[in-house]
């Protein structure tokens, strides 16, 4: 029997957190709704089983995703990541192979060359320790880019790196202590025997040339095999505990589970799931534009996970959906946002020990609300049947150019339609599910649905991304909702519309609500072609930038938002445009204030490029009579 | 004090000794932008609940600042924090959150004590 008492921190620690990952696994399994419990089931041992895996090997352990976005961060991950999955391994191999017998503890494998200290002298047998080796040196490198990475975050080019707490440093420490402390264990031992590639052997015949190598190899596998417990026994209570949620986060959303908007296991999980890698807070325009640092979805989902009062962190945020995009372990932090907006204030945090270091359940609970209604002063409306629906929304009437040019667009393709707000109408619900008061949007949603329904309509266009996203999402109107721009491209499509071409040059700002929120990217895009030249900018489709002038925040001051959309607007008009389009008109109102190219809706583009059939010119309706400054 | 024939109407009375500024303290706390206040009246202007009632977000930061919380606290409520008045008023108030804070301080029932 081949035994040593330094085994022992590293047999506890791992006992430990295999029991652990069990425990926590059944227990989210048993809190998922029993809908989502039948997905995972069907997902498990069904076809997403092995797109699960293939997403493990790619995500977990290449890190592909980040790889992408940032090399040299990317090949930190992965090298710690993979570097460390290969060494167990094929160091598992090893001890199957080369070891007194097969099937062994895993404490065998992992202090292989301990128990075997003569191995590895010739032939296949050195071939193989070289492979070891190259692994180990492999990991080092890793290791070296993530702790120079702790001090200068830039040479990993990442402009911020996340701010850890006390026991996050334990657990990082003790993280760091393995690979160096594995080394020097392997290279006294080699040393002693003279045995060991080209980087134990090396190394340890240096060491032992001055050094009593037998004897100093025995504490270093000590420090090795402590440090290997210390990181497991405290991965559940760091951010460490991302490694094994990761793995049950990826196999729940392959099965079909997503976020919603409701509380439960797996927001919980996707919680746990964040590594704090901070490249949510380079892709945040709160952090380059407005300079404010502490309030990026690392910090939330850290928050939450150290039961803390996150409610200004929850309100402080554009919700422009640009985190989501570029999270590398596909956590959708709008979604978790907006239920923590939800979610009732607490006034002092948990702070029990037991709490504290052995996290329950993230329970929310909602938000008490007086059981009236608060809208009931709306007076019904009698809508006239219709086929098309123009519904505004508050925002167009602020930029009525918008809503004066859908009429005369909607005037001349001759569609049937009925402007269902021309007078001002009420709120879509968005802006009130945005601040977490939704019972009071779901009133608004009642109240718009019925005067929609009444009218009959097959269709319901609206100007405004805002209205648009809730419109599609939360009024189950069981009819076709399309954005202005999908209309007009429609229009265009059946040829009701005639064009001219513009000769400007445009560049195209996609609305967070519209690209990323409902994910409209190709239509409005497809209509500005129509009608004028087309610039790219560097920040196009997905990867838009937000005006700043959302209704997402709402804690932002006045000069940070027009900081950030003089920013914003900067970069847009890098190639000198004639005219900033866009397709929201919060958006357009925000940019106007912030640069000197004029912006103009989509909706005006296609207006002033309009060709009104000459039987039709003389229409008495007073809104094609109206002729708006559109363009210099 | 002689009888001059004339009086002041109840409605213009200001009664500080009755008045309870303890919510506008709290949102002056949390959004400073509160006393940037000209009380020019943009916000109602454009107000889409004010398009039907006489909801005046105006009117409201005025008895918020002089403590008359009563009709606030009846009337806050009807906002729909659609977010025009914010995009409007010329001195950069934040008034989404000015309601929004108005809300949660008569719902967590704050009083003098503060």
């Amino acid at each position: 029997m081949q035994f040593d008492p330094f085994v022992i921190p590293f047999n506890i620690g791992l006992n430990f957190i295999l029991i652990y990952a069990v425990v926590r696994s059944v227990r989210w399994f048993m809190d998922l709704s029993r809908a989502d419990k039948l997905r995972l089931q069907r997902g498990f041992f069904g076809k997403s089983f092995g797109q699960s895996l293939k997403e493990i090997f790619l995500e977990s352990l290449i890190h592909r995703k980040i790889l992408k976005t940032n090399f040299r961060l990317g090949y930190m991950h992965m090298s710690l990541a993979f570097g460390w999955f290969l060494l167990i391994f094929f160091g598992t191999l090893e001890t199957d192979i080369f070891g007194i017998r097969h099937l062994n503890a895993p404490y065998k494998a992992i202090f292989f060359r301990f128990f075997n200290p003569d191995h590895g002298r010739a032939g296949f047998e050195a071939a193989y320790s070289f492979l070891m080796d190259f692994l180990l040196a492999f990991i080092l490198s890793g290791l070296l880019l993530a702790v120079i990475k702790r001090f200068s975050s830039r040479v990993v080019g990442m402009k911020k790196t996340t701010r850890l707490k006390t026991i996050d440093k334990v657990a990082l420490i003790s993280l760091w202590l393995i690979f160096p402390s594995r080394l020097l264990a392997e290279s006294f031992t080699s040393g002693a025997y003279g045995t060991g590639s080209f980087l134990t052997g090396s190394l340890g015949s240096l060491l032992a040339s001055f050094l009593p190598a037998k004897e100093m190899a025995y504490p270093f596998w000590w420090l090795y095999s402590l440090s290997l417990g210390t990181f497991f026994i405290l991965l559940p209570v760091t951010r460490y505990m991302h490694i094994p949620t990761e793995l049950f986060l990826i196999f729940a959303r392959n099965s079909g589970i997503r976020t919603g908007d409701q509380v439960g296991a797996f927001s919980e999980i996707q919680t746990y799931a964040c590594s704090s890698c901070g490249i949510c807070i380079d892709a945040c325009q709160l952090n380059f534009s407005a300079g404010i640092t502490n309030i990026q979805s690392a910090y939330l989902l850290k928050g939450i996970r150290n039961h803390e009062n996150v409610s200004e962190i929850a309100y402080n945020c554009l919700m422009c959906g640009r985190c989501d995009e570029k999270c590398p372990v596909g956590i959708e932090l709008t979604p978790i946002r907006m239920i923590r907006r939800r979610a009732e204030v607490r006034e002092d945090p948990y702070k029990s020990i037991w709490k504290r270091y052995f996290p329950d359940t993230l329970k929310i609970i909602p938000f008490k609300q007086a059981n009236r209604q608060v809208y009931s002063w709306l007076s019904e409306t009698e809508p006239a049947t219709t086929d098309v629906i123009y519904f505004a929304g508050c925002m167009t009437h602020l930029t009525p150019a918008i809503k004066n040019s859908m009429v005369k667009i909607l005037e001349t393709s001759g569609v049937k339609y009925n402007f269902i707000d021309r007078d001002g109408g009420v709120c879509c619900g968005r802006p009130l599910m945005l601040a977490g008061q939704d019972k009071e949007a779901r009133e608004l949603i009642n109240f718009n649905a019925q005067t929609i329904r009444k009218s009959g309509a097959k269709t319901l266009v609206t100007s405004c991304p805002i209205c648009f996203k809730v419109f599609k999402e939360s009024y189950y109107l069981g009819i076709e909702v399309l954005h202005h721009s999908q209309f007009i491209k429609q229009l265009i499509d059946e040829e009701s519309l005639k064009l001219n071409f513009l000769r400007k040059k445009v560049t195209f700002h996609t609305p967070c609500e519209l690209g990323r929120g409902s994910g409209v990217y190709e239509e409005p895009r497809e209509v500005l072609k129509y009608v004028a030249r087309l610039q790219n900018t560097d920040y196009d489709d997905a990867n838009s930038l937000c005006c700043g002038g959302s209704l997402g925040n709402m804690k932002i001051n006045n000069q940070k938002k027009n900081k950030i959309a003089r920013d914003a607007a900067f970069e847009l008009t890098k190639c000198n445009p004639d005219i900033l389009a866009t397709a929201c008109p919060l958006c357009k109102k925000t940019f106007s204030a912030a640069t000197n190219t004029k912006v103009a809706d989509i909706a005006e583009l296609v207006a002033e490029a309009l060709i009104i059939p000459q039987s039709e010119k003389n229409i008495s309706d007073t809104h094609l009579k109206i002729k708006e400054p559109v363009i210099i | 004090m002689g009888d001059f024939g004339f009086s002041l109407l109840k409605e213009r009375h200001i009664d500080y000794d009755a008045n309870d500024k303890s919510i506008a303290e709290y949102i002056y706390d949390r959004e400073p932008s509160f006393r940037l206040c000209i009380e020019c009246g943009c916000c109602s202007a454009t107000c889409t609940t004010g398009n039907f009632t006489r909801f005046s977000l105006r009117e409201l930061q005025i008895l918020l600042k002089r403590g008359e919380n009563d009709a606030v606290r009846e009337n806050i409520m009807k906002c729909m924090l659609c977010g025009k008045c914010t995009l409007v008023c010329p001195r950069g108030v934040n008034t989404r959150n000015v309601v929004m804070l108005a809300r949660e301080a008569f719902q967590k029932g704050l009083t003098y004590a503060i």
